[in-house]
């Protein structure tokens, strides 16, 4: 093959790439003032991205290495959405806590390449390549604020593990390699239908898996997710709550729906313990936080495992679910954290929920749709949640998993009683003192996902469509 | 006109019109209070008209409306027949009085409860509207929110742990409804109800399907043994808000059975019968004789009304013409006379704060008003013949004695019980001499007070004497309901196990 690839089907990856490297410059050569500049313009620069994806084409390119489909086209909205919303959130908390430095949101935007290479692999190498450009990028994120010992142990921590189920995702992509003779997952998909799972493909399957289930802190993979969440300076863990969670669950997708559909019954199980587990701890486990950036983890946790019953099911309703469940968790992940970053009271940040005591009277907006999120967090309809907890349990019980949708749907009774605290404490406490005023671009995230989460029904006729179509492009 | 659309979503409306209202100072309160007085009034106006434009004879679905904005797996298809109809004018009929019944009893965030409570109205008639299982359910658990909010905020001594007790419960009874939901719909392909109602649902998937809905409404009803999240609910509730509880929210259940249990899973509901009768009975007798032993006033009504609840879940699940009419009638009624017990309540509440029993005696002498409308609201509640609850009792039982004598005996015994607990409830509240201290001052029913009250004990001797107007409008919904549920069985042959089929035609 000696023509050249077609780059512009990677544009917004390359956009994003090249753009990175000129605001890295300015920052670099325009010194610390330049560093709101820098934060604007990445912001501008990843929502420009968003639109080239949305007016893109699909097609394959470098050797069927990089993919571009509607699935893939899709999550990377989704994405994209995520890292701006961070960047956006990031630089008043930054600043106020004296971290900011312009190469915060220069690394959120290289994080965001990765993330979209990893939408866009077409196989193991493209994998585990985009994979690694997202996790170094993270892994500085997360100990961005280095005087703070917290933040440097949660990168420590974050890279240490993460460094670990990267090598089991390597050598698990080696194994699938040697015992199929493939990297693209075309060619995988065809030798793997050719006949019994070997159990060395099988071994590779587990690996691959485990690897990936670290990204998604998926159980038994989730141990980092807590410490990490709350050491990370909170806008870092906004953005850790949302963007990479997408791109990992579309990375989880793209690998057994396109290159391990023929041996479904080997990874089925491994995704529907994980799902379960997954769930279940997530509602468990958060009873007791009273650190709000732990219960945000735990719930993660747990969401993620919602939208692995989606995966486990392993059925194009089943992909349907977790996009619809992927744009919902982000709107209210979004949401949720534009009121954790704005929870700062005599010039302190707090991350007690009990500090969120009366919050209804001291600030009843917020107040309202914080309540309207916590509920659907919890699955209540009419909001989002419900919609995509909906969904994806369609799926499970159409793929006849029975079992898993009865006891995930009771873990997510569970789930609720945390939830309902935050609201109970929002709503049915009294005040402790007001928070200082909420800034104006956090004003406008949590506006507009409250009302995304609250007017869900009457948009998931055009997000239903397209999520539909994506999904139809994985089969 | 969509005329249910309007009637569903004026209240949220008027919601949303009370969230703009910025001041916080005495004239924005009344405001407040007024828009949303306005606001019900207006959608009560509006359903009149779901009334006149209501055919009696038609059993299907009426004045339905469609629209496909929410994707391809469900729609928005609302509808009412004979057996909507009355809920969702029992609903909009009985907003205004609990407006009216907070308009001097709650002071604080005056904004979130008449938000609340619009919202609240809003949900309640999208359930009883919604003839799409998705948009029902959606619906009936979005019902929660408010609830929860309102038993939370303005409830009493322990009111969290009755919010907390009320959302859990219900929700863990509804999500496995979510699922049966999402069965039938890969089943049969539509979510639509008028569709299936016709899709023979195979024998065994019934049965399970059956049992998940079973666990919601059976929470919702409540039925015995799920029923202790009622009494905390009702005790630590506002006043308004136990009203709403015991004359709409638990008449979902009941609807439920009705409008799903039944025609959708006929097989399993014949199978299941004896089950429920045994549930019914036993909710009928033990919790009347809990009932006896309360030193609570509205923990007193709320096991009575767990006890008539049991009359129409009997009364469902005889699966004949009166049985059904009876179930109906029974919770149209209990939605007059236990709102209008609660309200009784709520005004001696408002002027000792206590709902203690034992701190009350001989009001008679100081409130003969009161004590009247007290009266026939409690004779109501015994189904004393001449008020409407004597005919919803009458009919459940006569219906249960073909089916079997042995839980009607015992159903009957629950109308002694109910006679025992209520009247001595009466006895020791109204009657007697008043030797109470601070008793001696309190003032007879406010004209407010009156206006609230009066309407209900017309109303509840109207349909004591002249039931016709309900029984009517349900007449030919239920019939095409029973003839369906039997269709059904006589297709499926010997396949159900259950005795003798009680066909009453």
């Amino acid at each position: 093959m000696t023509a050249l690839p077609d780059f512009a089907l990677a544009g917004p990856e390359i956009l994003l790439a090249v753009g990175a490297l000129l605001l890295l410059l300015l920052g670099a050569y325009g010194g610390e003032k330049r560093a709101g500049f820098v934060s604007g313009l990445s912001a501008l620069l990843l929502i420009i991205a968003a639109v080239a994806v949305i007016v893109g084409r699909d097609g394959t390119t470098f050797d069927g290495a990089f993919v571009v489909d509607g699935f893939g086209r899709f999550l990377k909205v989704l994405v994209l959405i995520g890292s701006a919303l961070a960047v956006v959130m990031t630089q008043r908390f930054a600043v106020a806590e004296k971290f900011f430095h312009f190469e915060l949101p220069v690394l959120i935007v290289l994080a965001t390449v990765g993330m979209l290479l990893m939408i866009s692999a077409g196989d193991l190498i493209a994998v585990y390549l985009g994979l690694e450009l997202q996790s170094l990028a993270l892994y500085v994120v997360a100990s961005f604020h280095r005087d703070d010992g917290r933040s440097t142990e949660a990168g420590l921590k974050y890279f240490v593990l993460g460094a670990l189920s990267s090598g089991m995702l390597l050598y698990g992509a080696s194994l699938i390699y040697g015992f199929t003779g493939h990297v693209d997952f075309a060619g995988i998909a065809t030798a793997a239908a050719s006949g019994q799972a070997s159990l060395g493909l099988t071994f590779g399957i587990v690996f691959v898996a485990a690897g990936i289930a670290f990204k998604v802190s998926a159980v038994p993979f989730h141990m980092w997710t807590p410490d990490v969440y709350e050491g990370a300076p909170t806008p870092v863990t906004a953005f850790f709550a949302a963007a990479p969670k997408i791109a990992a669950m579309a990375l989880f997708v793209r690998v057994v729906m396109e290159a391990l559909e023929p041996v479904k019954a080997e990874w089925q199980q491994i995704v529907a313990f994980m799902s379960l587990a997954s769930m279940i701890l997530g509602a468990f486990a958060a009873i007791g936080q009273r650190n709000i950036k732990r219960l945000m983890a735990y719930s993660s946790i747990g969401h993620m495992g919602y939208a692995l019953v989606g995966l486990a099911a392993g059925s194009e309703a089943g992909v349907y679910g977790i996009l619809i469940y992927l744009a919902t968790y982000l709107a209210m992940t979004a949401g949720a954290f534009a009121v954790i970053l704005s929870m700062r009271r005599d010039g302190v940040m707090t991350e007690d929920i009990d500090s969120l005591a009366g919050l209804s009277r001291t600030n009843p907006m917020v107040a309202y749709l914080l309540g309207i999120i916590m509920f659907s967090l919890a699955g209540i309809p009419p909001f989002a949640g419900f919609f995509g907890k909906y969904f994806v349990f369609a799926a499970a019980i159409n793929s006849g998993l029975y079992w898993l949708a009865v006891i995930g749907i009771l873990s997510s009774v569970v789930g609720a009683y945390y939830y309902l605290r935050i609201v109970k404490i929002m709503f049915l406490d009294e005040p402790k003192g007001a928070f200082e005023p909420m800034g104006g671009e956090m004003k406008a995230v949590l506006g507009i996902s409250g009302l995304f989460v609250a007017a869900f029904a009457l948009v998931l006729g055009p997000l239903g469509d397209a999520a539909l179509a994506a999904a139809r492009t994985l089969f | 006109m969509p005329l249910l659309t309007l009637t569903t979503f004026l209240p949220l409306a008027g919601a949303l019109f009370i969230l703009m209202i910025r001041a916080q100072d005495e004239a924005a309160i009344l405001n407040i209070r007024r828009v949303a007085l306005i606001t019900t009034v207006a959608t009560f106006l509006v359903s009149i008209g779901i009334w006149t434009g209501f055919d009696p004879k038609n059993p299907g679905f009426q004045l339905t409306e469609a629209a496909g904005w929410s994707g391809s797996f469900f729609a928005y298809r609302m509808g009412v027949d004979g057996i909507s109809i009355l809920f969702v004018l029992l609903t909009t009929f009985l907003m205004p009085f609990c407006i009216l019944a907070s308009w001097e009893s709650v002071q604080v965030r005056v904004k979130e409860y008449m938000i609340a409570f619009l919202v609240l109205e809003t949900l309640m008639i999208g359930v009883f509207c919604a003839t799409d299982l998705v948009l029902f359910y959606v619906f009936f658990e979005g019902g929660l929110i408010p609830m929860f909010l309102i038993i939370g905020i303005w409830g009493g001594q322990r009111r969290v742990y009755a919010s907390y007790k009320f959302f859990l419960y219900t929700l863990a009874g509804s999500v496995l409804m979510m699922l049966a939901i999402m069965a039938m719909y890969w089943q049969s392909g539509t979510t639509d109800i008028t569709e299936l109602v016709n899709h023979p649902f195979p024998a065994t998937m019934q049965w399970w399907l059956w049992f998940a809905f079973f666990a919601s409404f059976a929470v919702k009803m409540p039925m015995w043994p799920v029923h202790t999240w009622l009494p905390d609910a009702h005790v630590e509730a506002p006043t308004a808000g136990s009203v709403l509880l015991a004359a709409i929210l638990l008449k979902m259940g009941g609807y439920g059975f009705l409008r799903f249990s039944l025609p959708m899973f006929p097989l399993a509901s014949v199978d299941l019968a004896p089950f429920i009768f045994t549930l019914s009975v036993v909710a009928i007798v033990y919790t009347s004789l809990v009932a006896l032993v309360q030193e609570d006033m509205k923990k007193l009504i709320a096991y009575s009304s767990v006890a008539h609840m049991g009359f129409v879940t009997m009364g469902i699940f005889t699966l004949n013409t009166q049985g059904l009419q009876g179930a109906v009638f029974q919770m149209f009624s209990h939605g007059l006379v236990s709102g209008a017990l609660f309200l009784c309540v709520g005004v001696v509440y408002d002027r000792l704060h206590t709902r203690e029993i034992a701190a009350y005696g001989g009001l008679v002498n100081r409130m003969p008003a009161y004590a009247t409308v007290f009266m026939v609201m409690t004779m109501a509640n015994v189904g004393l013949p001449g008020t409407s609850g004597f005919i919803g009792e009458f009919l459940t039982l006569s219906a249960a004695f073909q089916v079997n004598t042995w839980v009607a005996a015992f159903a009957a015994l629950g109308v002694i019980l109910s006679a025992a607990y209520a009247l001595w409830l009466f006895r020791r509240v109204v009657w007697g001499s008043l030797t109470k201290a601070n008793l001696k001052a309190m003032m007879d029913l406010s004209p407010r007070e009156i206006g609230i009250l009066a309407p209900l004990v017309v109303l509840v001797i109207l349909f004591g004497v002249y039931p016709m107007p309900v029984l009517d409008a349900t007449a030919a919904s239920l019939e095409a309901l029973l003839r369906s549920v039997h269709a059904a069985i006589d297709a499926a042959g010997q396949t159900a196990s259950a005795g003798p089929l009680p066909l009453i035609r």
